[in-house]
């Protein structure tokens, strides 16, 4: 599995919901995720793919769309 | 070594249904339940100030000591909503009190003011004696002020809690203590003068949601203990989805969370001694229990206490 399905499942699983928004979308503006889902895709994150994310770095636009994501999975490589 | 020689507590009368709360923001009072889990808050008089709850909150916690104001060395009053820039409401609810003559001193934080009140007064009490530790707020100056956020009016409540901690005996000890700060996201949370709140509730609750369990663990770990061992966690009544999140993180049973969010709202730096207060009326004390108290709030400010039944 690429690291965009491995990112989508997590966001699926968390959200309960199939309907991902694209790529490029937000995914607390669409409703998609709420306040309370985040600490749950990132602790997700942290186990899928063996990274701690610090305290620092906990600025939800950080984590606000799957590009987004993915862009901050690449400054940790 | 400190000891918490009891709780006390006060609460405005008026009680502001989620109902009306909601028609504010323009909402329901289900949306506020589901994601809050409040169902009603006490809103104080308009002559009612926060040195006023102060002292009734402190007076009722000297009467549940046993203890006479005179036995006061200190008193701590925090609070992040206070009339006045200066001075803080201590020396104003000192007098209320009949504290005379020793120190009466603010800690001007919101929602983690009684956690790091409790944390100082724990480690000054040896030197100074009996020190009188008091949260207050009057919330409902602050969301009563243009324009009303949807997600930040509905939240929050008036209301005070004390504790008195001495450094001879108490119902428990206090065995150890971690307080931090971390200004960065200070512009996540906080009240200019005037102005209603501004809070970045993502950001809020993704921070809560890692710092109050590290916290904890932090000061259990420290002593040997699991979280599962832990009798009570008594901590700030932010949001009854962030307690149960936290029980979760600890993988402890979110019944051991005492909660009173849903009638009382978020009091701020009130919350936790007010839950500590009707908690410990509830329950009765084995010796060596664990109970970990812990806040969070703007700033941001964050810890844990833990405490061991005597």
């Amino acid at each position: 599995m690429d690291r965009r399905a491995r990112i989508s499942a997590i966001l699926r699983r968390v959200a309960k919901n199939e309907d991902l928004p694209g790529p490029e979308v937000s995914l607390f503006e669409t409703g998609y995720l709420d306040s309370f889902g985040l600490p749950d895709v990132l602790s997700a994150l942290e186990q899928e793919f063996g990274i701690t994310i610090p305290d620092a770095d906990l600025n939800p636009r950080k984590f606000d769309t799957i590009e987004r994501i993915e862009e901050y999975l690449d400054s940790r490589e | 070594m400190a000891f918490l020689k009891a709780f006390g507590s006060w609460l405005p009368e008026r009680v502001v249904t989620s109902e009306e709360a909601a028609s504010w923001v323009g909402t329901d009072a289900q949306w506020v339940k589901n994601v809050s889990g409040i169902i009603e808050r006490r809103f104080a008089s308009d002559t009612e100030t926060v040195a006023d709850m102060a002292a009734r909150a402190g007076a009722d916690c000297l009467e549940r000591a046993g203890a006479l104001a005179s036995s006061v060395k200190m008193l701590l009053v925090t609070s992040g909503s206070s009339e006045r820039q200066f001075p803080g409401p201590a020396s104003a609810a000192a007098e209320k009190l009949g504290l005379k003559d020793i120190p009466a001193i603010d800690l001007p934080l919101a929602s983690a003011g009684s956690l790091f009140a409790m944390s100082l007064a724990s480690k000054l009490a040896e030197q100074v004696g009996e020190i009188l530790v008091i949260g207050a707020e009057k919330m409902s100056r602050l969301v009563a002020r243009e324009p009303q956020e949807r997600g930040v009016a509905v939240l929050f409540g008036d209301g005070a809690g004390a504790c008195l901690v001495s450094p001879e005996s108490g119902m428990c000890e206090v065995v150890d203590s971690q307080i931090a700060s971390d200004g960065s996201f200070s512009e996540d949370l906080y009240a200019e003068a005037d102005s209603p709140i501004r809070m970045n509730g993502r950001s809020v609750i993704l921070q809560a949601s890692r710092k109050i369990p590290g916290s904890i663990r932090t000061v259990l770990e420290r002593h040997g203990i699991l979280p599962d061992q832990v009798s009570a966690f008594l901590m700030h009544q932010a949001n009854q989805n962030l307690i149960v999140r936290i029980a979760e993180a600890l993988g402890v049973p979110s019944e051991r969370f005492y909660s009173n969010i849903d009638r009382y709202g978020n009091t701020s730096s009130a919350s936790m001694l007010i839950a500590a207060a009707e908690w410990c009326r509830e329950h009765t004390f084995t010796p060596g229990e664990p109970v970990v108290f812990a806040g969070f709030g703007a700033g941001f400010h964050w810890g844990a206490l833990l405490a061991r039944a005597t």
